[in-house]
């Protein structure tokens, strides 16, 4: 299988996505923003990190950037579109996924370790996870999803709430909740499932030495998923 | 010509910014504050001198990036 990872000014979490995609099997290509053309790809990433310093809002200067019109073009043809942490601002500022990230509301970057759940399972990302309840690391400023009335009632309608904030038992309450997020949501699909935006990093469990290994778990499901 | 911008977060939309400076002034001494939100100003200087075409471009710049619409809004205050 094989993937594509972006690299915007101020990325910092694209090698780490590399070397995780490419430790479960997948053949991981580099892509500089500037490019024009994706590679052929069963999944793009666009990672974590500070693209552009943050300056504007979070992810709304790469939003911009030459090789997204190549990702949006991929995603609106039904190809798999994964942003993570800064990713996730990115494709929010493009529009592939609905909603916005704002500061989280105690105003301090957070930066731990978290317990997720992932309840959604009809999707090609989480199909066939035989748990719920997983241990991410999250590290961000504005990891607090707002998005209109609106919005959160065709989000829901449409079972678009992929992660939700929880603790270790995968209770859901706004005490579980580390930035503020309208109703603990912590990753979000669009309408056709195919474009998965989140804050929490799986590709920083995937060593059991270092970290946990909830991601590698991820990793191994993703990967038989779409082969 | 010289086009002002000001973006303003929408009404509903949480100010934590705004909120510390609200209670960091409260601290020092200012009582009769309500409320305190915070915003974005440009200035932008396009190559255009007829003032009507040069708010068009700078309301087009507004939609497509310098506000997001989801939170915010905008509002040209200026033309010069």
């Amino acid at each position: 299988m094989k993937s594509a990872v972006i690299t915007f000014p101020g990325s910092n979490c694209d090698r780490d996505m590399h070397v995780a995609l490419n430790k479960f099997g997948f053949k991981n290509r580099m892509v500089w923003h500037n490019d024009n053309e994706l590679p052929k790809s069963d999944l793009v990433v666009l990672p974590g990190g500070f693209s552009y310093g943050d300056y504007l809002r979070c992810g709304s200067m790469a939003s911009k950037s030459k090789i997204m019109q190549s990702v949006i073009n991929f995603a609106k043809s039904g190809g798999l579109v994964m942003g993570i942490c800064n990713g996730f601002q990115i494709l929010v500022e493009s529009g592939l996924v609905p909603g916005v990230l704002l500061r989280n509301k105690y105003l301090e970057f957070i930066c731990k370790n978290v317990f997720v759940k992932i309840d959604n399972k009809d999707n090609p990302y989480f199909k066939n996870l035989d748990k719920e309840v997983f241990e991410f690391h999250i590290a961000h400023n504005e990891g607090n999803y707002f998005c209109t009335n609106d919005q959160l009632k065709e989000i829901e309608d449409n079972n678009q709430v992929a992660i939700y904030y929880c603790n270790d038992n995968g209770k859901t309450e706004e005490k579980f909740n580390p930035n503020g997020s309208l109703k603990n949501i912590a990753g979000i699909f669009n309408k056709e499932k195919n474009v998965l935006g989140m804050m929490p990093h799986p590709e920083r469990m995937i060593d059991e030495s270092l970290s946990g290994e909830d991601g590698s778990i991820f990793f191994k499901n993703l990967l038989n998923n779409i082969k | 010509m010289k086009v002002s911008a000001i973006i303003t977060l929408k009404k509903d939309v949480l100010d934590p910014q705004g909120k510390v400076i609200h209670q960091t002034l409260d601290g020092m001494g200012f009582k009769d504050v309500n409320e305190v939100r915070q915003g974005k100003y440009f200035e932008i200087d396009v190559k255009e001198n007829d003032p009507q075409k040069a708010q068009k471009i700078v309301e087009d710049m507004c939609n497509k990036l310098l506000a997001n619409l989801v939170i915010e809004n905008y509002k040209i205050i200026e033309i010069q």
